[in-house]
């Protein structure tokens, strides 16, 4: 095995591997490009403030310090911020993917006028700029002495991440065989078992990424929750992290850079816990049966 | 920008739907035992200014047990917008802090207390007239302009004084602006610039400078209406940069785009000579500059009208639906006591607008320039064009744009002037129906 893989690779035109090493430098540019505000942001958060205006600034910290984290520390709520928007986007996924999940099988599998309105309506539901529904939303969550409270704005977000996650979910559905189902169904199973047994595992990794994106996507949100929540108890991360930027857009570089990486740690966290599960949930709609 | 607009269209509609349904003045800020809570915004966000603000409600709600201020933490960055929707859907702050720009649309749309009855005469009497007219719209008065600041040059003293021949300008004996494009040319030379105009928000910049030379740009008639005229003072300012950038080469090019923190890398590295920034600035250089640089505050050119420069201070006003709007003032009232007021100004690195306050001593030192800043107070005068209806849409549409065109020498003064005046006044003329 060995001296065939050795042969293979010596037969290896000059052209395919210019050709592969192409796609790896391609790649590599792709990933800097990805990276490089990740990289910057880290940088900038451990660098003196007098290293932060310079002509010529550099890649890493002279003299790094944590000064930046601890006035970001000492100057605003981090923590208590960062769980309220923890407690929000968790909650806001876990409800999303659990209406979610139902409704995408039933318009996924029955293709009727309704299902096809319905997806047609997921759709138009997209094109709303928030600005347009924010006041009557307001208005709305006032009457329901949702206001200031993160249960509203936990319903904002689902409501707000539910017509994307549907639609998501509905491609990974569609990507389970039906065949799978009936050889369930011929095998005895009932309709209850063949959900459980043979589509809800299938289904798994697609509904895992849809929670993460709703996650995600609550986790950043500003706006909703700028408007929705008053007490300074209540504020979720993003809402205070404007709190370092002042009049004229002059900015607290050091302690923003600092709260701002800190601020993207969940999402980080998150992803790399399950980027292998969603790869496998997209590579298994890949294959058709 | 267009959220704003956005924003704004989108709250006409649904809003006057809805709000009739609403709970208006519904008074949730008296408590069981009668101890009345108030919100107050404060968009400090210096962590010296955050800390005087939260002792200062520390303070007031200590003295006084029966009226408690509740600090709520507002953001510069998104004010407009979250101000807008808490005010149409009634839950909007108590008391709240903003900048007298940004009032217009808010005293307009009937958002805001009129002040004027309420304010008791030491306050009143402490503040100039014409601060006052920077948070008075259609007679009333709708904030209390507490915190402002004049527009400097920040120096780079080493080359300021290696220069020879530079005078160095005072208040008493500022530059003419002709002397201060001559002073540009002699500072540049070795890969230095004589100045770094920052001017990615070219508008407010040139129409507040503007008013040393006489220019007005907005002129009102007997009928009350806004015009934009663009004569011979409007063109002084705006000429010079543009000069200074496209014929004497002595203004970067380069920082035409940057806002003023930007600039201060390359003028910590000596690229510039001097940079023309908000006084407030000073607090970003004394932070960041590295060691040994040594910098200095000399105020803005003169012009035939001297130093007189436009302002928009900051703020603070009480919502129309406060409840306890005796209160509230109260609150201010003491807020703005002179000696806190120093405090507040001294946190913010900015000038206060009450003249007992701006007489402090600590205010009056050499170091930090403070002293030039202080002398400049009484030269400071409502922006020219921040209670004009549409002025946001003619400075975003049209001001902006061609400004920055002009600047980068695009376009010529005549051409610059065609668009201000004559697309501009369409605007102006859609809000004045």
């Amino acid at each position: 095995m060995t001296a065939r893989t050795a042969g293979a690779g010596a037969r290896r035109s000059p052209r395919r591997t210019a050709g592969s090493a192409g796609r790896h430098l391609a790649l590599l540019c792709y990933l800097v490009f990805l990276g490089f505000p990740l990289l910057w942001l880290l940088s900038t958060a451990f660098k003196p403030p007098g290293e932060l205006a310079t002509l010529h600034p550099t890649w890493w910290p002279e003299d790094p310090t944590l000064a930046n984290f601890r006035q970001a520390f000492d100057e605003q709520p981090l923590l208590r911020s960062a769980g309220n928007s923890l407690l929000a986007a968790t909650a806001a996924a876990v409800i999303a993917v659990v209406i979610a999940t139902p409704m995408a099988y039933v318009m996924a599998r029955h293709r009727g006028r309704l299902a096809r309105a319905a997806t047609g309506w997921v759709v138009v539901s997209q094109a709303f700029p928030f600005v347009l529904v924010i006041i009557p939303l307001f208005l709305v969550l006032k009457e329901l002495r949702l206001i200031n409270a993160l249960p509203g704005l936990i319903m904002v977000y689902v409501v707000w991440s539910l017509p994307f996650a549907l639609w998501m979910l509905t491609g990974y559905v569609r990507a389970v065989p039906r065949e799978l189902e009936e050889a369930a169904a011929v095998d005895g199973a009932g309709r209850l078992r063949t959900l459980v047994s043979v589509t809800a595992p299938l289904l798994a990794p697609g509904v895992v990424a849809t929670a993460m994106f709703a996650f995600i996507t609550a986790w950043n949100e500003f706006f909703f929750a700028l408007v929705l929540l008053k007490s300074p108890e209540k504020q979720t991360m993003p809402v205070v992290l404007t709190h370092f930027i002042g009049a004229e857009g002059v900015a607290d570089l050091g302690p923003l850079a600092a709260a701002a990486f800190l601020a993207t740690l969940p999402s980080l966290l998150v992803f790399a816990v399950i980027q292998r599960r969603i790869t496998g949930g997209m590579l298994t709609g890949a294959v058709k049966s | 920008m267009r959220r704003r607009a956005l924003l704004s269209a989108a709250v006409a509609a649904p809003a006057a739907a809805l709000l009739p349904g609403c709970a208006a003045g519904r008074d949730d800020r008296r408590g069981p035992d009668g101890t009345i809570r108030l919100r107050f915004q404060s968009l400090a966000w210096q962590q010296e200014s955050v800390e005087i603000n939260k002792q200062l409600v520390r303070e007031w709600n200590e003295a006084n047990p029966r009226v408690r201020v509740e600090y709520v933490q507002g953001s510069w960055d998104s004010v407009h917008d979250q101000l807008l929707t808490a005010f149409e859907g009634g839950e909007a702050p108590d008391v709240i802090h903003d900048a007298s720009d940004d009032l217009a649309d808010f005293a307009y749309g009937g958002y805001l207390t009129d002040l004027g009855p309420l304010l008791p005469r030491g306050l009143r009497e402490s503040i100039p007239e014409r601060s006052w007219r920077t948070a008075t719209f259609d007679g009333g008065i709708h904030g209390v302009p507490f915190l402002q600041e004049p527009r400097v040059l920040i120096a780079n003293r080493k080359l300021l004084e290696a220069a020879g021949g530079v005078r160095i300008p005072t208040p008493d004996d500022p530059w003419s602006w002709p002397e201060f494009r001559a002073a540009a040319r002699k500072l540049t030379r070795g890969g230095t610039f004589g100045v770094a105009w920052p001017l990615k928000e070219p508008v407010s910049s040139t129409l507040n400078l503007s008013l040393s030379a006489g220019g007005r740009v907005f002129h009102r008639g007997t009928d009350g209406k806004a015009e934009i005229r663009f004569g011979a003072a409007d063109r002084v300012v705006p000429g010079i940069v543009h000069d200074q950038v496209n014929t004497d080469r002595s203004a970067s090019r380069g920082t035409l785009g940057m806002g003023g923190s930007d600039t201060l890398p390359g003028f910590f590295a000596g690229k510039y000579a001097m940079v023309p920034l908000g006084f407030s600035y000073r607090q970003q250089v004394e932070q960041q500059a590295p060691d040994g640089f040594a910098w200095t505050v000399l105020p803005a050119p003169a012009g035939r009208e001297g130093l007189r420069q436009g302002v928009s201070p900051q703020t603070l006003s009480v919502a129309r639906d406060c409840p306890y709007p005796e209160e509230a003032v109260r609150f201010i009232a003491f807020f703005l006591r002179p000696r806190n007021l120093v405090r507040l100004a001294r946190g913010d690195w900015m000038l206060p607008t009450a003249t007992e306050a701006l007489a402090d001593p600590a205010l009056h030192t050499e170091r930090h320039g403070w002293a030039t800043g202080t002398a400049l107070a009484g030269e400071l005068y409502p922006a020219p064009a921040q209670s004009v209806r549409g002025y946001p849409e003619w400075k975003d549409k049209i001001a902006t744009p061609a400004l920055q065109e002009f600047y980068s020498g695009a376009i010529g003064m005549e051409e610059l002037g065609t668009r201000l005046v004559r697309d501009g006044n369409l605007v102006l003329a859609r809000y004045q129906r």
